[in-house]
């Protein structure tokens, strides 16, 4: 009996069966390890091709005019223009996006409006980049606003907003959802009425998820290209006024990644790693914020 | 509150005052802001129909079978920029699917040990915050000459077969659906994860329980188990592709012909519209870009929705 | 009662053919964390063994040791040495799938796949083997019988598992572990998701399958214990919480004249 059943235990699986489970295995990892090497190829591309150009310069003056050797080179105007779009978008879509999630988990809740907005906002999410560009074509850039009608710094931000608000309504209203019921009963038994106890309970005690949410959607924005291709434009000078093209790092990449000239192909990999930069800041902020708490 | 308070204990009535309106005109202001957020959307698509009108009057429905884009002669047909869209976005799928599906496996199920493991689905959801431009600038000047002697390759082994007919110059719908494979690869991988890792420890440690090896309860459990979420993490990541824009107009070439070998260079309907809008004047033209944009606006909401209703109809039942 | 222990030279386990499980001198750990010390228990075929304890004890974390299931869901290692008819089933040669067939499970809560119930009774044999529709209809067939659930099935078979029942649910999981056939059924307080409907069937179930199988229960519910098992075996944790096995015997025994105070105090209610 004993032999019988040493047999059963410490037989090997048939090989069919074997071949499956390291076959299936091996293919796994393989595939994964493809998917790594695209990431580790796109990231020291970047590293090596836009560090040697890395100076200061890049942050503080104008791309060079083509084939002028010896003249400072960089990229101070579209930094500068991606900052102050992604900073108007950003005062555009919070307030109304908080203000909206607020609406979803303190009023709405599963009411009918309530569902509609959830249900707009994730297809408004999924709606690709380059549309919201399009909307704002046809809304801001061919409209005539301050006796100005062309391509701009403001329609530029505004299909960034436009990109960010469904990014930020979603997650904020699951940074609300996660303060516990009884705080806000607490509130209430208090005597607060619901907007004291919406934002000095709820709102105050959700802030880190929120910056968490909007950060996310700081990063998400800041890389965008197709939105702002033709509303804000590009243009290679500093920027004095809202209402002019206005250049940005993401489409300044794109500019010169077809370039002829070596010179600005190398602006477009260092502009990479500036942008690439921002980007991951932001994102390691974000994870940061909830962090501490 | 201490001024409210000390009105309070002099205080006759509990009802009305101005807590009580201020409350309801709180809930009004955000109704009204909530009502605004859902008219966005369809503000969006008539702004985008509106200014498609001219286009739509002009073509109508043969705009969706012509090949015909000719600026010039103000002749506009769609189908070269459908084709373009639909032949990435298919090999964007065969690539980004199993490859998906590996990864969330991988970072779900306990092959590495956990130090690899939840590094490995941070570096994969990585890729999806670099900004596409620059995935596209990596795409022109790695991924094409990486690409170029395979393409070679391909056209020299399986030149009979059609989807290999011709000589690459090196972009092409070939490399293009490859792009767009790394792009919406973290959407399909990080969902996959997310609906496998729902999946109760229960159900593996009875199939395994019951002599399964790992991987025959990956097959006939996990996978069963989580197919509708990840068929609609599949949608999810073709949503993606048919608007993906930047990388794909870098590198699919933007020949406005319809050609079968994947070799050859085409153009998709974002990569038409990121090259023309900024120039076009002409108001059919534009009409003719807000026509493609409203197409393209169209199918994303169609897939969207049918992911949705997937998840939701066919969801997991735990 | 630490130092003892560890000086203790580990006893020689004695070839053991003819009992179904034997523990020596077993202690597990998770990660680091002792959570088990020192059991030496013996199942004996045929034979349906209890084990009891408050809870904490370490007595569900005994059972999957005995199965090789609890290294599958956490870091569990275990120490001492366990024989499955006279074989140590820690032993780098075995195979885990041939062991597990060997040794069935049921769960704490109903855990059908979700497929159809004859899918479900199958799914063991079909990991194994091949067989054709009409070998297999008669093993589901037989199986479910075993479980008492073919009447309540035979004609849904095609039907989800999930639409049944709690009860009818633990049923198919038992079903489903006596398709393939294990010498030994360990059940993971099977009945404490249940109804006491649901759970006396499952108990007249124990005592009808004990005939041709071992099967050692985890069980919460002393009565449950005292009704449908041969032996007992009562677990408790000390101060350290580290758990142990106080005693084994006869459940007769146990539950008329407990050798140990403990164990006495523990099924008079004194505390647990």
């Amino acid at each position: 009996m004993t032999t019988f059943f040493d047999k059963q235990l410490t037989k090997p699986l048939p090989f069919s069966r074997n071949l499956f489970s390291y076959g299936m295995g091996t293919i796994a990892l393989l595939l994964t390890g493809f998917a790594l090497l695209a990431l580790f190829s796109v990231l020291f591309e970047i590293f090596r091709q836009g560090l040697p150009g890395l100076t200061w310069d890049v942050f503080t003056s104008l791309p060079a005019p083509t084939g002028e050797a010896g003249v400072p080179t960089g990229f101070g105007n579209a930094i500068q223009g991606t900052v102050l779009m992604v900073a108007i978008a950003t005062l555009l879509s919070v307030p109304l996006g908080i203000l909206t999630a607020i609406y979803l988990s303190e009023i709405g809740k599963t009411g009918a409006i309530a569902n509609t907005v959830r249900f707009v906002m994730s297809i408004l999410s999924a709606v690709p980049s380059i549309v919201v560009g399009v909307f704002a074509y046809a809304v801001v850039v061919l409209a005539t606003l301050f006796n100005y009608k062309g391509f701009s710094a403001l329609a530029g931000a505004f299909a960034l907003a436009v990109i960010m608000l469904p990014i930020v309504v979603l997650s904020t209203e699951e940074a609300l959802k996660l303060v516990p019921r009884q705080q806000r009963l607490a509130s209430a038994a208090l005597g607060a009425n619901s907007v004291q106890t919406t934002f000095k309970i709820v709102v105050a005690s959700a802030l880190p998820s929120i910056t968490t949410g909007v950060l996310l959607a700081i990063a998400r924005v800041s890389g965008e290209t197709a939105p702002l291709l033709f509303t804000a434009l590009f243009s290679q000078s500093w920027i004095e006024t809202l209402l002019n093209p206005t250049p940005s790092l993401s489409v300044m990449i794109y500019n010169y990644s077809g370039s002829p000239f070596a010179a600005q192909v190398q602006l477009a990999w260092t502009a990479s790693l500036v942008l690439l930069g921002m980007v991951f800041v932001t994102n390691l902020l974000s994870r940061f914020v909830t962090r501490k708490r | 509150m201490i001024h409210q308070m000390s009105s309070n204990a002099h205080s006759e009535s509990i009802v009305g005052g101005d807590r009580a309106w201020l409350d309801r005109s709180f809930a009004w202001v955000l109704r009204l802001i909530a009502l605004a957020a859902i008219a966005l959307l369809f503000w969006m698509g008539n702004v985008i129909l509106q200014s498609a009108l001219p286009a739509i009057a002009k073509f109508g429905a043969t705009f969706l079978t012509s090949q015909d884009w000719d600026v010039n002669q103000l002749q506009f047909g769609a189908l070269p920029y459908l084709y373009g869209t639909a032949v990435t976005s298919a090999i964007a799928l065969l690539f980004a699917v199993p490859i998906g599906i590996s990864v969330a496996i991988v970072t779900s199920e306990p092959f590495l040990p956990t130090w690899v493991r939840s590094p490995l689905g941070f570096l994969i959801e990585l890729i999806a915050s670099i900004p596409s431009v620059i995935v596209g600038l990596w795409g022109i000047f790695v991924l094409i000459p990486f690409l170029k002697p395979i393409q070679l390759w391909l056209h020299d082994q399986f030149g009979w077969i059609p989807l290999f007919s011709t000589e690459t110059f090196g972009p092409s719908m070939l490399v293009a659906g490859i792009i767009l494979a790394i792009m919406i690869l973290p959407t399909i991988a990080a969902l996959s994860r997310d609906i496998m890792t729902s999946v109760p420890s229960d159900l593996r440690t009875a199939s395994m329980a019951l002599g399964a090896t790992r991987w025959e309860m990956i097959f006939t459990i996990l996978l069963p188990a989580s197919a509708s979420g990840i068929v609609g993490a599949v949608i999810l990541g073709l949503g993606r592709a048919l608007g993906e824009t930047m990388a794909v107009t870098m590198v699919i070439g933007n020949s406005d012909l319809i050609s079968v070998s994947l070799l050859d260079s085409g153009n998709t309907i974002p990569a038409l519209l990121a090259n023309q809008f900024p120039e076009a004047l002409d108001e059919l033209h534009v009409g003719a870009l807000m026509y493609l944009a409203l197409i393209l606006f169209a199918l994303t909401l169609i897939v969207n929705i049918l992911a949705m209703i997937i998840v939701k109809i066919f969801g997991f039942k735990y | 009662m630490h130092s003892s222990n560890s000086s203790k030279p580990t006893p020689t386990p004695l070839p053991t053919p003819d009992l179904a499980l034997c523990a020596r001198g077993v202690d597990v750990y998770y990660g680091t964390i002792k959570v088990l010390e020192d059991v030496s228990l013996d199942v004996y075929p045929g034979k349906v063994t209890a084990i009891i304890g408050p809870s904490g004890c370490g007595k569900s974390t005994f059972i999957k040791a005995l199965n090789r299931i609890g290294e599958l869901e956490s870091n569990m290692r275990i120490k001492g040495e366990i024989q499955f008819f006279g074989q140590n089933i820690y032993s780098q040669r075995v195979n885990l799938n041939r062991l597990r067939r060997q040794i069935g499970m049921v769960f704490q809560k109903p855990n059908p796949f979700p497929m159809s119930i004859y899918d479900n009774v199958a799914y063991g044999v079909r990991v194994f083997s091949r067989p054709s529709r009409s070998v297999l209809d008669e093993l589901v067939e037989s199986a479910l019988t075993d479980a008492a659930l073919w009447n309540e099935v035979k004609d849904s078979l095609t039907k989800s598992a999930l639409s049944l029942s709690g009860g009818q649910q633990q049923r198919l999981c038992i079903a489903r572990s006596l398709a393939i056939k294990p010498r030994v059924l360990l059940m993971d307080e099977p009945c404490s998701a249940l109804d006491p409907i649901a759970t006396l069937k499952i108990e007249e179930l124990i005592r009808s399958l004990q005939q041709e199988l071992t099967i050692v229960i985890v069980t919460h519910n002393m009565q449950q214990a005292a009704r449908i098992s041969d032996r007992t075996a009562f677990f408790s944790t000390d101060e350290s919480q580290v758990g142990r096995l106080i005693e084994t015997d006869a459940t007769a025994k146990i539950f008329g004249a407990a050798s140990h105070s403990r164990t006495r105090d523990y099924i008079e209610g004194r505390f647990g």
